[in-house]
């Protein structure tokens, strides 16, 4: 066996990540453990986006936080870069409907602190030349922006050793007997606390502690165009929420949304929808008209976790001193480093800034065995 | 409409798989990418231009000739991109029919359905960077041969033809043939992997006979053939004006360059079937059993895409799959036609060919530090191994590293050579570090044409989230 732990991490995606990063920097014995590598699901296939018009209402003062943080990244990460590009936002309605969707959302979301102001078509062509006639009201807000998500792991991955994180890639852990000793294929390994960090798997995850904690599990498809011309310059959504639009440095566009592919908790990702496809597509190409002429190139799926309250799962495991959880975040790459660092805060013995998320709400009675 | 059998790739694996697929009774739809079906060596010439007849086109017109009076619903010049159906489908739910979206030769998007569906995709062609490789003027070799098989154009005026395999003299040779000067052959394999060849080839009179006519051809003109070696780099300011091979430099307007073919596996990987890493085979393949199957019911690969063994091997591998899969849906599966020992010649003689043109770990290695190996995206093998330093432990996660294998092409060009230097880097078998996952679309798609006419109100937008 290994030495003991102070802390293991079962998870080393955003929150597992950042989780870990601020244990070991508060002065604990960490391990951080994944089933693949680093940031190979979710944080590292999402859209990137930094955006307050697609985060829930109560996240809000979490995700300002946490873009502060991304677009520092490298300052509190060794170095470690996500290219993090600041912008504003815009989200469009097309239609009277939207548009009544579009003023509550805002109005909700302008209360829990994201500056959000409504303006009209022309306005907002103004700020997004690239944007469709044709649009009734959109909401801006000038704290926006986007990051490349493919590069999360390799940016905390250095960090993470930096500080001293014993990173045990492809070691998926197989269940956790006691307190604690976390079963793998190359050992056990102990630690003194457990912090479950693992996405849409926390369900199962939190069931080898006897928790039985319901997570959804959603299956957004992500499209992306080959380099082009500038198109556009903001982060730019509609109303709904269903689609997600913004052109990187080196010209490709990315498309998202949360248009559902096919795929669970078991296989993964297993296939884009081409009729799903199509209609994320036809809605970029409504809201930019020169993404038509675009070729698409790559589409792709990531698996994101949602609890029965579509709120977050973050706090101590009721019942189980010193077990932790952490994920199940809408959004939650936006939010994600910061609702580590809370995370970590807590585990320290400190106050956490923010306060976090408790699963008890989520918990039906008497499923907690411990 | 569904049909009963879809054949994705019309060269001859795909056109006798049709073929056959056909005259067993079923519905069957073949769809080719070029105008007309034939695949690379039994490539048909476009409209307007006539080529001298040989040996190929013979062969390839017979195949034509077959698929036409079958019966076969042929539909060229489309591009297939989405692929759905299958096993692809949400959990607990029964298999559904293979659907297959493509852009149709006239620009209209369709989608069709098949109960069964044969992967006859054939290759793309492996160049092993080099410096100097993205230059303008060179070109691969199985491109070459495109444009002086089905258009006689010529590639240059002045031609060092290089790589690996049978290709390099016939391409060399079809340059004299076509007026062209060739400035040196560059040949990978020794003399002595040439005569240990031999007796596999000599299973094969038409074949030996013809690359004894090419290598006569090449004497004639007093061409100089390298044997053992390798292009060092291509060089010019904007555009390619010589080739270094070691001390040797030859002044050159064009460079045909190959190594080998590889498997193209998208529609395999897409459809999730297992997969292994063969060298001898020219890569990753899916795993086939005896009789094409691959480990997803009813999808069927056959020819080079399946493991390359040549052009005149691939016929009887794309009957194959077609009786299989006439067979797994209950047709009466027509008798084999005469599978008889010309071609376990063929298969024998591909093999050898496919050994000498498989990857050759040593040119791996001998590529320096700072030459691209990704062209979409500009990653040099530095950065491949700064990322393997890095902790990238697979291809998919080199992808996030570095961007290796984002670009236009998905890693079609850069993939193998990436997962070789990942491998050798992290002190790994190649097999190790695993392939990209397969998504759609199959082939870069214009958005426009598959946007299609369609209404803001039409889009199915699903539920908003919560607030």
């Amino acid at each position: 066996m290994t030495s003991r732990f102070d802390v293991a991490v079962i998870g080393a995606g955003v929150m597992g990540c950042a989780t870990a990063l601020f244990l070991a920097r508060g002065g604990m014995h960490v391990v951080l453990l994944d089933r693949s590598e680093i940031c190979r699901e979710a944080s590292g296939v999402n859209a990137g986006t930094l955006t307050m018009q697609m985060t829930r209402a109560a996240l809000i003062p979490y995700a300002l936080r946490a873009h502060e943080m991304w677009m520092t990244m490298p300052d509190w990460c060794a170095g470690g870069d996500v290219l993090a590009t600041s912008c504003p936002g815009l989200s469009v309605a097309f239609t009277d409907a939207e548009a009544a969707m579009l003023e509550e959302r805002a109005r909700i979301r302008r209360a829990a602190g994201a500056p959000i102001e409504l303006i009209g078509g022309s306005a907002a062509q103004a700020i997004e030349p690239g944007l469709a006639d044709g649009v009734k009201l959109a909401g801006h807000c000038p704290i926006d922006g986007f990051a490349s998500a493919y590069l999360t792991g390799r940016a905390f991955r250095a960090a993470l050793q930096e500080a001293g994180v014993t990173l045990m890639e492809a070691t998926p852990v197989r269940g956790i007997a006691g307190r604690f000793v976390l079963d793998t294929e190359t050992g056990p390994v102990a630690a003194q606390r457990v912090v479950l960090a693992g996405g849409v798997w926390l369900q199962d995850m939190a069931a080898w502690l006897g928790v039985t904690l319901p997570i959804k599990v959603l299956i957004n498809q992500l499209v992306v165009t080959e380099r082009m011309p500038p198109v556009m310059r903001t982060v730019l959504g509609v109303a709904s929420g269903l689609l997600s639009l913004k052109q990187y440095a080196n010209g490709t566009v990315l498309i998202g949304g949360g248009w559902q592919g096919i795929g669970d908790r078991a296989r993964g990702g297993v296939a884009v929808r081409p009729e799903n496809f199509l209609g994320n597509v036809r809605l970029a190409a409504h809201t930019v008209p020169a993404l038509r002429q675009a070729r698409v190139v790559r589409s792709w799926l990531g698996l994101e976790a949602e609890t029965a309250d579509a709120l977050p799962a973050i706090g101590p495991i009721p019942g189980i001193d010193d077990a932790w959880i952490i994920g199940s975040v809408h959004s939650g790459y936006t939010s994600g480093p910061y609702m580590g660092r809370i995370l970590a805060q807590a585990i320290l013995g400190e106050a956490p800034e923010l306060p976090l998320f408790p699963i008890d709400r989520l918990l039906h009675q008497g499923s907690n065995s411990a | 409409m569904i049909h009963d059998i879809a054949v994705l790739g019309g060269g001859p694996a795909g056109m006798a798989a049709a073929t056959e697929a056909a005259h067993g009774g079923a519905r069957v739809v073949l769809l080719e990418e070029s105008l007309a079906p034939g695949g690379q060596v039994y490539r048909a010439a476009p409209p307007g231009f006539h080529a001298k007849p040989d040996a190929d086109r013979r062969a390839g017109n017979a195949l034509r000739a077959a698929l036409a009076k079958s019966g076969a619903e042929l539909r060229t010049g489309c591009r297939v991109w989405g692929l759905g159906g299958g096993p692809l489908v949400p959990e607990g739910q029964a298999r559904e029919p293979f659907s297959l979206s493509a852009l149709g030769a006239d620009g209209v998007p369709f989608t069709l359905q098949a109960r069964a569906l044969i992967l006859c995709c054939g290759t793309h062609e492996r160049i092993i960077p080099f410096p100097g490789w993205t230059l303008p003027g060179v070109i691969g070799l199985a491109a070459a041969t495109i444009l002086l098989k089905a258009q006689g154009i010529l590639p240059g005026r002045r031609v060092v033809v290089a790589g690996a395999g049978p290709l390099l003299y016939a391409v060399a040779a079809k340059i004299l043939a076509g007026g062209g000067s060739v400035a040196a052959v560059i040949d990978a394999a020794t003399q002595g992997e040439w005569l240990r060849a031999l007796p596999a080839l000599a299973a094969r009179p038409d074949l030996l006979t013809q690359g004894i006519a090419w290598r006569a051809k090449l004497l004639a003109a007093r061409v100089p053939v390298l044997a053992g070696a390798q292009v060092t780099a291509a060089e010019g300011d904007k555009v390619l004006t010589h080739v270094r091979v070691g001390d040797h430099v030859f002044a050159a307007d064009a460079l045909c360059v190959g190594h080998g073919l590889v498997p193209a596996t998208e529609a395999s990987r897409t459809y999730r079937a297992q997969h292994a890493h063969r060298p001898e085979d020219g890569g990753w393949v899916p795993v086939l059993d005896a009789a094409q199957r691959t480990s997803v019911a009813f999808l069927y690969a056959a020819g080079d895409g399946a493991g390359v063994r040549g052009a005149a091997a691939a016929p009887a591998a794309g009957r194959l799959a077609a009786r299989t899969a006439l067979q797994d849906l209950g047709f009466n599966t027509p008798n084999a036609s005469e599978e008889d020992a010309a071609l376990a010649r063929a298969r024998r003689t591909g093999a050898a060919m496919a050994r000498m043109m498989a990857l050759r770990p040593a040119m791996i290695q001998a590529i320096p530090a700072e030459t691209i190996i990704c062209r979409c995206e500009g990653v040099t093998r530095a950065a491949i191994e700064d990322a393997a330093a890095a902790g990238a432990g697979t291809i998919n996660q080199l992808k996030h590293f570095t961007r290796c294998g984002m670009g236009p092409c998905q890693g079609r060009m850069c993939g193998e050579a990436a997962g070789a230097l990942l491998a050798s880097a992290r002190g790994v078998g190649v097999a190790d570090v695993g392939f990209t996952t397969g998504r759609i679309p199959l082939r870069p798609v214009p958005m426009e044409a598959i946007l299609g006419d369609f209404d803001y109100a039409d889009i199915p937008v699903p539920a908003a989230a919560p607030i």
